[in-house]
């Protein structure tokens, strides 16, 4: 039977473990001190700094690129964390290329912009490394404000009520908290189990309790939480995931991206996580790209992304279309797919090319098959368990000003609440200016 | 490829580049490590007396500044004069100059402010066959303690005075090598010319602590704790010298007087600027010591590639030409008026000329809400701070306005004629016009 990436079928062991442990270090290694150095040199201190005004948590980053040049970056790492208490994720998985880096003006004159994100985590890792935390909490407000969900976005909040003097107690589903930095972020961005190191950092503040296998509509609900508590935060995320309307779509074989995204990240040994040998992934963003790119790192042979659109529309940023090329994914574009095909296990897909008019997709009717003994489903999470009574806006939970629901007393942010990009950055700022306003009205 | 052949008070040489006398210079291996990858002279490490050599410390004897990436901009030594014996020093010249004769070897000397010993040292000098010799009346640190080095510099009768036993007891070239620490230059440039000095060579280093330790409160290079000043040297120094060069090169009472150009010379642009303010000649130890002697070859071509573009033949072309445009302030036109202009294609908006010149200027640029940078010419002084601090080479000008124009600042007509301040009618000394 054939061995390695051309074993067919969904198996794991395709690689030695020496060639993963490689494949999922770090995409982009730690910068060392000298190379800090000259990189901060490059920032030009610009005034009203298109950067910061891109930045979603407005991190001061040409005062940290020049507490960096001063020598000394743990100051720079404090500048971050004031405005973004998960500064050290944000630096490894901020779509950098279509935010900060973006609007730096190097980009401009030479298109290569400062490495703000990088030397965000070599700020950030500074500071962390030196094992402090440099906040502190005001005097006890003797009030206590509920969290749901541990994610970016609870996080976030919790620490910045907890700074100001409030209890918080987090109430958070699944085993670990973390939410998608600890669940869904990609392995080879958060390496080293970053993601709970990060966690137990924060949680330094004092005043933060978490209780995981607490869900919302299962043995705690909004109601009660509003009753007992001071205030509530409403960070559930979006645990939903779109079904795929094709036939074969129960086949073996075919699962959602996240879910295997999942379980890589949570793998204790990748040689023994199991992955097809030809993986099509359906989608055209971050989740799909991640979801290709382990697929392809675990050993498969070949791993296609089908989207049913162009390039241009495909929510992955050209930098992360990039990255998927550069390790041998294959992207397909104009293709929906119609059908999986196999018997009881997924053996081949079934593509049709599509063609848009006026934004109306349509297919052309033209069809290709692709082998295909393992199919990824990345096409879009929704959010799942909205509270009875709360007001949406199209999927999501309706806020207005700092994260403001329908329901007197219940604040939301992230992924679940409506306005923002779906990013660990803006589920931060959202969190965090949910807090303000929450401090707001507590104390008022 | 223009011919870069010098001829320095008859002392000729391949190119214009001597190593100064320094380090790099101290011992015949440097030495002919020099001469073999294409220097055009050498300045030979500072000789003493005869007897026991001076010591030096025997930790760091260097500090330094840098700029990004570690750039060497500044370096600092508190290294003395060479430790070792005359008389091998003598003789390593002496064999070098027989291999070479075609390049310049010059023999620095400070020896006590005393009659005799210049009358001992220099004849055995001569013997070595160098070509001339450099009066070392600059070293700022440990032989100035000594009654030597700046010590001396820093009095111009006494330059005057050893010049003077010097051209009396040694019959080639005498340069007297001047301390910038002084507050006029063209004093001691004057006493070495009246002591009968064939040339300057300018300037010696500046005295300077590199940087201060912040945990144990030595400045630093440190010994044992303790710093003291050293002589500042390398690119940073460069302003300072050209003022120096070309103050002396435009005074009254030394104007003529060659001048070996010393301060920060690392590429050929540097070198051709001490020569047009009036250098013969160009010692360089900084460069030499941060990347080792194979700059030499990249001296040489950019100053004869640059002399070539300009059309010029011999480097004593190029010699003085921008002594006749360094002027006093008093004299400079107040007629001539120009405003900055952004080239908005080049315009990145880092918005720092908007910052320098609102926060500390003329609150003559304008910022849009789309950061568009336009320069407001009813403020603009043409100070120049935006064109500095611009990241971007030649986005901002400064342009001249045309006679005729108003300038919108002063609603004044530019006039045509020069005129300065001498004449201006806000000078309370000021001249009628004729």
């Amino acid at each position: 039977m054939a061995q390695g990436q051309i074993a067919s079928g969904i198996v794991s062991g395709r690689l030695s473990s020496d060639e993963l442990t490689s494949n999922f270090t770090d995409l982009h290694p730690p910068l060392a001190a000298h190379e800090a150095a000259v990189a901060a040199d490059r920032c030009y201190f610009c005034y009203d700094a298109p950067c910061v005004t891109a930045c979603p948590t407005d991190i001061d980053i040409p005062l940290f690129m020049r507490q960096i040049q001063a020598g000394q970056p743990e100051a720079a790492g404090e500048t971050i964390l004031a405005q973004n208490i998960l500064g050290g994720m944000c630096a490894r998985v901020c779509p950098t290329e279509t935010l900060c880096e973006e609007a730096c003006v190097r980009e401009t004159a030479e298109g290569a912009p400062v490495e703000i994100g990088r030397l965000q985590r070599y700020a950030t890792d500074s500071v962390m490394v030196a094992g402090d935390h440099p906040f502190e909490r005001a005097a006890s407000t003797g009030q206590t404000v509920a969290v749901i969900g541990a994610g970016p976005a609870g996080l976030a909040c919790a620490h910045r009520l907890a700074m100001l003097g409030h209890d918080v107690v987090i109430h958070e589903g699944k085993p670990k908290p973390g939410g998608l930095n600890e669940y869904g972020i990609a392995a080879y961005k958060s390496t080293n189990d970053f993601a709970q190191a990060e966690v137990d950092w924060l949680l330094q503040i004092g005043g933060i309790t978490i209780e995981t296998g607490s869900v919302l509509g299962e043995g705690i609900s909004l109601d009660g939480l509003v009753e007992n508590y001071d205030a509530v935060f409403l960070s559930i995320g979006l645990a939903g995931v779109n079904a795929l309307r094709a036939q074969g779509a129960d086949l073996d074989g075919v699962r959602f991206a996240v879910d295997f995204i999942s379980d890589v990240r949570q793998a204790s040994d990748l040689a023994h996580l199991p992955v097809g040998r030809n993986v099509v992934v359906i989608g055209g963003g971050m989740t799909a790209v991640d979801a290709a790119v382990k697929s392809k790192l675990l050993g498969a042979e070949h791993v296609t992304i089908a989207y049913r659109r162009g390039r241009d529309a495909m929510g992955a940023s050209r930098y992360e279309q990039d990255l998927a090329s550069s390790h041998g994914v294959k992207i397909m574009t104009n293709v929906q797919p119609v059908a999986v095909h196999g018997n009881g296990a997924a053996a081949e897909i079934e593509l049709e090319y599509t063609s848009s008019h006026d934004g109306q997709l349509s297919g052309t009717g033209e069809v290709i098959r692709l082998p295909a003994d393992q199919v990824l489903k990345a096409i879009g999470q929704t959010l799942d368990g909205a509270p009875e009574g709360m007001t949406l806006d199209g999927n999501k939970i309706a806020v207005t000003g700092a994260g403001r629901t329908s329901m007197a007393g219940v604040w939301a942010g992230g992924d679940c609440a409506a306005g923002g990009e779906d990013l660990t950055v803006t589920a931060v700022a959202e969190g965090r200016d949910a807090a303000m306003d929450i401090h707001a009205s507590l104390t008022a | 490829m223009a011919d870069l052949k010098t001829n320095f008070l008859g002392i000729e040489s391949p190119n214009p580049y001597w190593l100064a006398s320094a380090p790099p210079t101290d011992k015949e291996y440097n030495v002919r490590r020099a001469f073999e990858a294409g220097w055009g002279g050498v300045v030979w490490k500072t000789l003493g007396s005869e007897g026991p050599p001076v010591v030096n410390v025997n930790g760091p004897r260097y500090g330094a500044i840098y700029g990004a990436d570690r750039r060497l901009l500044g370096l600092n030594n508190i290294e003395l004069i060479t430790d070792r014996p005359l008389e091998v020093n003598l003789e390593e010249m002496a064999r070098v100059k027989a291999d070479y004769p075609d390049r310049a070897l010059i023999a620095s000397i400070m020896v006590p402010c005393e009659e005799a010993a210049w009358k001992a040292i220099l004849p055995r000098v001569a013997e070595t066959g160098a070509d001339g010799i450099e009066l070392n009346f600059g070293c700022p640190h440990g032989m100035s303690e000594r009654g030597m080095g700046s010590a001396v510099g820093q009095v111009p009768e006494y330059i005057e005075m050893v010049t003077r036993w010097c051209k009396q007891y040694y019959d080639r070239p005498v340069i007297v090598k001047l301390t910038p620490n002084i507050t006029d230059v063209r004093k001691p440039a004057e006493a070495a010319k009246n002591g009968g000095a064939d040339a300057v060579s300018l300037i010696n280093t500046i005295n300077s602590i590199t940087s201060v330790n912040l945990d144990t409160f030595s400045p630093e290079p440190s010994i044992d704790g303790k710093g003291s000043h050293g002589g500042y040297c390398g690119p940073a120094v460069k302003p300072i010298a050209l003022s120096m060069v070309s103050e002396i090169a435009r005074a009254q009472a030394t104007h003529g007087l060659p001048i070996s150009g010393i301060g920060g010379v690392t590429t050929w642009r540097d070198a051709a600027e001490f020569m047009a303010l009036g250098c013969g000649t160009v010692q360089v130890c900084t460069a030499a010591m941060t990347y080792g002697f194979k700059i030499i070859d990249e001296l040489t071509a950019g100053l004869s590639k640059w002399m070539d573009e300009k059309g010029y033949t011999d480097v004593s072309q190029v010699v003085g030409l921008a002594v006749p445009n360094v002027t006093d302030w008093q004299y400079l036109n107040l007629n001539y008026i120009a405003k900055a202009k952004i080239d908005q294609d080049q315009c990145i908006k880092c918005g720092r000329c908007y910052a320098a010149c609102e926060d500390t200027s003329h609150q003559a640029i304008s910022m849009s809400e789309d950061r568009v940078f336009e320069v407001m010419d009813d403020e603009c002084v043409a100070c120049n701070l935006c064109v500095d601090v611009c990241p971007v080479d030649g986005c901002i000008s400064m342009v001249q306005m045309a006679a005729g124009e108003v300038d919108p600042r002063t609603g004044q007509e530019v006039q045509p004629e020069y005129a300065n301040w001498t004449t201006h009618p806000n000078n309370p000394m000021a001249k009628a016009a004729e």
